[in-house]
């Protein structure tokens, strides 16, 4: 069964979002990673650049595919995880802690409200997963 | 076969196919030919080429006539070799894949660089992906391109870069190279490549080291596009800090077989390989511990990463690499700078003695390797058609490519020339200026 925290708010595209202090971190889901199995490489394209709610701001290779990782919320992209370079299992191992992958400072707070909650998410999950 | 599969004829597997648009009559072929037939026939067909073999061939322009050692046949032909398909099974292509990982090394070597790939179908393409690589990999929209770069190769960029909108720019030229002033001017923040070849398509060598300070000061990524052959003298282009090299490997123990197969040799800085086409064969080992090869970083390719893909290669040039690695390891250090140090030794002993015949002037006031520039006194189309009545194939008329050249030859000399061939077609010459 995937794992969702109930302190997190979620995308329909599988992203999770944690938001401290204006900054919010992103990562995508246990279920996510689940999916795309190994992940073999990690990349922040957007680092540095204002980006829009649901654009594409990175890339998540596994071996068989190749994810866009969205923008939850708009704002600018401060930061991507470094370590995810030597060590993209991370965001297999632990998708929710240190394979958070990407952090954008907010420019509309409000947009968080449109978000999902675990709950909503899970019924997400479950419909994904019955495919 | 028909039993087999349950049905009474040939016919009724098409019987899938509408009435409206099948064709009601036998098709219009001629009939079937027996082995020795089929073989007359074609013998008839290709005696319409006139090859190396009854040419003296002074014509270069991207492909050479150099020899190539007949081990090359021997280790190409092997079924083991020749009938292999596409090894994206590894457990059942070590051979292949061990094979196309000696070429990448061996292109490594030749050209100073870190990182080679599988090999492209020519160098025009591999120039063209590089010019994309670059795009990619800076995030700058506009590459320049020398005036000098084989006219050829350029139509091919243009023709990738069509539909993805790429504003190419030509560098100017001071005589038959690049003038350094003018890429001061032209290289800025929004350049994500010069592009040059070296030796140029005139054979002239570039102030690579100039134009390479030029490029990296601006930002921009140096592609280069050597001839594998003159790396047995010149430096690599790795010497000049290239971030893209290319070149075509057809020199290296292939035929010239009018235009193809060729094989585009690709290689570029280690950390620029995620944004590398083409397919690349890494070493590895198994789960118990041995030594084996596989297609590594295929999530680059298209048929993982889709429309998100830098090209659309899914192939290489595998049996063409093959002769190539053949050649390379056959000749050795020393053969690889022994054929260069002849071809360069002739030309410049025909270029000498083209000198001296009145109304022919060498254009060699810049440095060359094995090819010059000849202004004739009447159009080079004619020099080249006269020449084939002599059996002599006298070079490229460059007024195919621009029509203010038609007095220009385009003559190349390789290992393969000899001095009676060399004063043969100066004696040629003479009579042509009488």
């Amino acid at each position: 069964m995937a794992s969702i925290p109930g302190d997190l708010k979620y995308t329909k595209t599988h992203e999770w979002v944690r938001l401290d202090g204006g900054v919010a971190t992103v990562g995508i889901t246990d279920f996510a990673q689940s999916e795309l199995s190994d992940i073999v490489y990690v990349e922040v394209t957007t680092k540095d650049k204002t980006v829009k709610r649901e654009e594409a701001i990175g890339t998540i290779e596994a071996v068989k595919a190749v994810s866009d990782l969205y923008a939850p919320v708009s704002g600018l992209v401060i930061e991507g995880n470094e370590s995810l370079k030597d060590a993209p299992a991370t965001v297999n191992q632990d998708p929710y802690g240190a394979g958070w992958i990407a952090k954008i400072r907010v420019s509309d707070p409000k947009e968080m409200a449109g978000l999902l909650d675990a709950a909503a998410y899970a019924e997400v999950v479950e419909k994904s997963a019955h495919h | 076969m028909l039993q087999r599969v349950g049905v009474g004829s040939v016919e009724e597997l098409f019987a899938g196919i509408p009435d409206d648009i099948r064709l009601k009559r036998p098709l219009d072929l001629p009939g079937p030919l027996s082995e020795p037939e089929a073989v007359a026939e074609l013998t008839r067909l290709a005696a319409a080429n006139s090859g190396t073999d009854r040419l003296v061939c002074f014509a270069g322009a991207g492909a050479y006539d150099h020899y190539i050692p007949a081990i090359v046949d021997t280790i190409i032909s092997r079924p083991e070799f020749y009938t292999a398909y596409t090894p994206y099974q590894a457990e059942v292509s070590q051979g292949t894949l061990q094979a196309v990982y000696e070429f990448q090394s061996l292109v490594c070597r030749l050209y100073d660089m870190e990182v080679a790939n599988a090999s492209m179908y020519d160098c025009a393409s591999a120039l063209a992906e590089a010019t994309h690589m670059a795009r990619d990999i800076t995030r700058r929209p506009k590459v320049i391109i020398a005036g000098s770069v084989n006219p050829n190769h350029v139509e091919v960029i243009r023709t990738y870069a069509h539909g993805l909108n790429i504003p190419i720019e030509m560098l100017p030229l001071a005589g038959n190279v690049v003038d350094p002033a003018a890429l001061e001017r032209m290289a800025g923040p929004d350049t994500a490549a010069v592009i040059v070849q070296h030796p140029n398509f005139f054979g002239n060598l570039e102030p690579v080291r100039r134009i390479s300070e030029v490029a990296h000061r601006a930002g921009a990524l140096l592609v280069v596009s050597a001839d594998p052959s003159s790396l047995g003298a010149l430096e690599p282009p790795g010497a000049y800090d290239a971030d893209v090299a290319v070149g075509e490997g057809q020199p290296l123990g292939i035929p010239l077989s009018f235009g193809g197969p060729y094989l585009g040799l690709m290689s570029a800085r280690r950390r620029f390989i995620r944004n590398m086409p083409g397919r690349i064969v890494a070493r590895t080992a198994d789960l118990e511990g041995r030594t084996g090869f596989v297609l590594a970083l295929q999530t680059r390719e298209q048929h993982i990463r889709r429309e998100r893909a830098g090209s659309n290669i899914c192939t290489n040039q595998a049996l063409c690499a093959l002769a190539a690695s053949v050649y390379l390891a056959t000749m050795g250090r020393t053969g690889i700078a022994e054929v260069a140090r002849q071809s360069m030794a002739k030309a410049h002993y025909l270029a000498r003695a083209i000198g001296q015949i009145r109304g022919f002037v060498p254009e060699t006031s810049a440095p060359f390797f094995k090819e010059f520039t000849v202004q004739t006194p009447l159009p080079a189309s004619r020099v080249v058609d006269a020449g084939l009545k002599q059996g002599i194939l006298p070079g490229v008329d460059l007024g195919r490519f621009n029509p203010e050249w038609k007095n220009r030859l385009l003559v190349a000399v390789t290992e393969k020339r000899t001095r009676a061939e060399m004063d043969a077609y100066c004696a040629f010459l003479k009579g042509l200026a009488a």
